[in-house]
C-alpha cells in the first residue's frame, strides 16, 4: 500500500504529489495540497460542499479516488477568481451579501461557475437545476439566485464586448 | 475509508488479469458514487480496488453499426442525459439518467455502476430492460451477452461472476414510431430514491402497437417487466381505456415491501399510475 504518484493539473498548475491510494480527491486537495476551499459536509455526495471542476465539470470530489483525477485538470474555488480579480460570481456574492455561515458557498460557486459556462442567459430553473446538488442550511437560496443570475448578465455582457 | 491497493489498468485484458487474482477481494470502481459511500461506511471492505477510469474501451458510446447503439459501463449518468443520440431515440434512457443524484453526482456516477450496483430502485435499468438490451460481459473466457431482463438475480445480486465484468450495453433502435418514457415517484424532486419507477416503450405500425414493453422499479428484489399488461396492448390500438386497463394489469407483476419510503398498498398504487403515465407519453412520442 505504498503511496502512488498523482500527476494532474490544479488551478492551471501541473502537480506531481504523492498520495494513498484509498484517499480522496478532496482529501488529496486539502491534505496534501493545502487547498481547503472544498468542504467535506456529508461525504457521501448529497451537500455539494465538496464540489470541484474535473475537466471543466463539476464533480462531488468527496465521491472520486485521488487518483481517479490523474491526468485530468481540477479546478478548485482558489482557481475561480483572486483577491483584487474577483470572478463575477464571486463579485456579485459580495455584493449582495450572499453568504450567511459561508460553508456551502465555495460549492455552491462552483456549481453556478458551471451553469454560466453552459447557459448564457440562465433562466431562474436553470439557475435552480443547476445548484440543485448544494444544500445550504443558512438556507440562503434566493440571494444566490439574484447573485447567479446577476453575474452571468455580467459574464455574457463582457464576452459581447 | 479502510485501506486498498489501487490498480490503475489501461485496458481490459490487463483488468481481467487483475481481477483474476483474487476476485473475491476485489471491487471495480468506475465513478464511486455508489462504491465509495459504502466503503466509507464498511459495508464493503475490499483489499484491492481495480480503477476502470482509465480503460477506453468501457467508455464508448457509439452507435453499433447501423442497429442501435453502445453504451459503455462507465458512461455518466450526466452524458446519457445530455446525449443528443440517446436523447431523441432513447428517450426513456436519457430521462433515467437525469434523475439519479444531483449534477456533481451525475458526471460521477455510470449506467454500469448503477446497474451492478443492483439496487431494485436503480433509476437506469427499467429503460436498459424496456428498451430489450443486453449486457456485453468480459470474462477469463472471453465475451458473452446477456438479455438485461436476466442480468438482476437479487438485491444486490448480478449474473456477473467474481471474475467477470460488464464491458458495455448494446441496445437496439427501438426502430421508426417508437416512443419511450420512464418516470419515478420521490418525495423530493432532487436526489432521492425511487419509491416507484417505470419505463414504457411502445412500437406502432399503422396505428396498431406491435410492441409493448413495461419495466418496474423498486417494486419486487429486482427490476421486473409487466408482461400481461405488455400483452393486453400488443396488436391493439392504444385507446386511453386500453392503457387505463393494462395499468390495472402491470400491478399484478409487482411485489413490493412496506419500507420507510412507501407501503404496499402505496407502491401499487404507484404502479398503476405510473404505468399509465408512462404509456400515454410514450404512445404521444410514438405517434409524433
Amino acid at each position: 500500500m505504498a503511496k502512488q504518484i498523482l500527476s494532474f493539473t490544479v488551478n492551471d498548475e501541473p502537480v506531481d504529489v504523492l498520495v494513498q491510494p484509498y484517499v480522496t480527491l478532496l482529501d488529496a486537495l486539502r491534505e496534501d495540497l493545502g487547498l481547503t476551499g472544498p468542504k467535506e459536509g456529508c461525504g457521501t455526495g448529497d451537500c455539494g460542499a465538496c464540489t470541484v471542476h474535473l475537466d471543466g465539470k463539476p464533480v462531488a470530489s468527496c465521491l472520486m479516488l485521488a487518483m481517479q483525477a490523474r491526468g485530468h485538470a481540477v479546478r478548485t474555488i482558489e482557481g475561480l477568481g483572486a483577491i483584487g480579480a474577483l470572478h463575477p460570481l464571486q463579485d456579485a456574492f459580495v455584493r449582495l451579501g450572499v453568504p450567511q455561515c459561508g460553508f456551502c458557498i465555495p460549492g455552491v460557486l462552483m456549481a453556478a461557475a458551471a451553469v454560466l459556462a453552459e447557459t448564457k442567459h440562465p433562466t431562474e430553473e436553470d439557475i435552480r437545476y443547476g445548484i440543485a446538488g448544494n444544500l445550504c442550511r443558512c438556507t440562503g437560496y434566493t440571494k444566490m439566485i439574484a447573485a447567479i443570475s446577476e453575474a452571468a448578465e455580467v459574464v455574457t455582457q463582457g464576452a459581447a464586448r | 475509508m479502510r485501506r486498498f491497493d489501487l490498480a490503475t489498468p489501461d485496458n481490459i485484458d490487463d483488468c481481467l488479469k487483475l481481477l483474476a487474482e483474487r476476485p473475491a477481494e476485489t471491487k471495480l470502481v468506475a465513478g464511486g458514487t455508489d462504491l465509495l459511500p459504502q466503503m466509507k461506511n464498511g459495508l464493503i471492505k475490499p483489499a484491492r480496488v481495480i480503477d476502470l477510469s482509465g480503460v477506453p474501451e468501457v467508455h464508448v458510446l457509439a452507435p453499433d453499426d447501423g442497429r442501435g447503439v453502445r453504451v459503455g459501463a462507465a458512461v455518466t449518468a450526466r452524458q446519457l442525459e445530455r446525449d443528443p443520440r440517446i436523447q431523441s431515440t432513447y428517450r426513456s434512457l436519457a430521462e433515467s439518467g437525469a434523475l439519479v443524484g444531483s449534477i456533481q453526482v451525475r458526471n460521477l456516477a455510470t449506467v454500469g455502476g448503477n446497474i451492478c450496483n443492483a439496487a431494485p430502485s436503480a433509476d437506469m435499468a427499467p429503460p436498459l430492460v424496456a428498451l430489450d438490451a443486453e449486457a456485453v460481459i468480459a470474462g477469463p473466457t472471453g465475451r458473452r451477452r446477456v438479455p438485461m431482463a436476466a442480468f438482476f438475480t437479487g438485491v444486490r445480486r448480478t449474473v456477473l461472476a467474481p471474475d467477470e465484468l460488464l464491458l458495455e450495453f448494446s441496445v437496439p433502435a427501438p426502430g421508426p414510431h417508437s416512443g419511450g418514457c420512464y418516470l419515478r415517484h420521490t418525495p423530493r424532486r432532487e436526489l432521492d430514491i425511487a419509491v416507484v419507477g417505470v419505463a414504457s416503450q411502445v412500437t406502432l405500425a399503422d396505428g396498431v402497437c406491435t410492441k409493448a414493453r413495461i419495466c418496474l422499479a423498486a417494486v419486487a428484489t429486482t427490476p421486473v417487466r409487466a408482461t400481461a399488461a405488455e400483452q393486453a396492448l400488443e396488436g391493439q390500438r392504444l385507446t386511453p381505456q386500453l392503457i387505463e386497463q393494462a395499468a390495472t394489469l402491470a400491478i399484478e407483476a409487482a411485489k413490493p415491501i412496506s419500507d420507510q419510503r412507501g407501503s404496499v398498498e402505496f407502491r401499487r398504487h404507484l404502479v398503476r399510475v405510473l404505468t399509465r403515465r408512462t404509456l400515454t407519453t410514450a404512445l404521444a412520442r410514438a405517434s409524433a
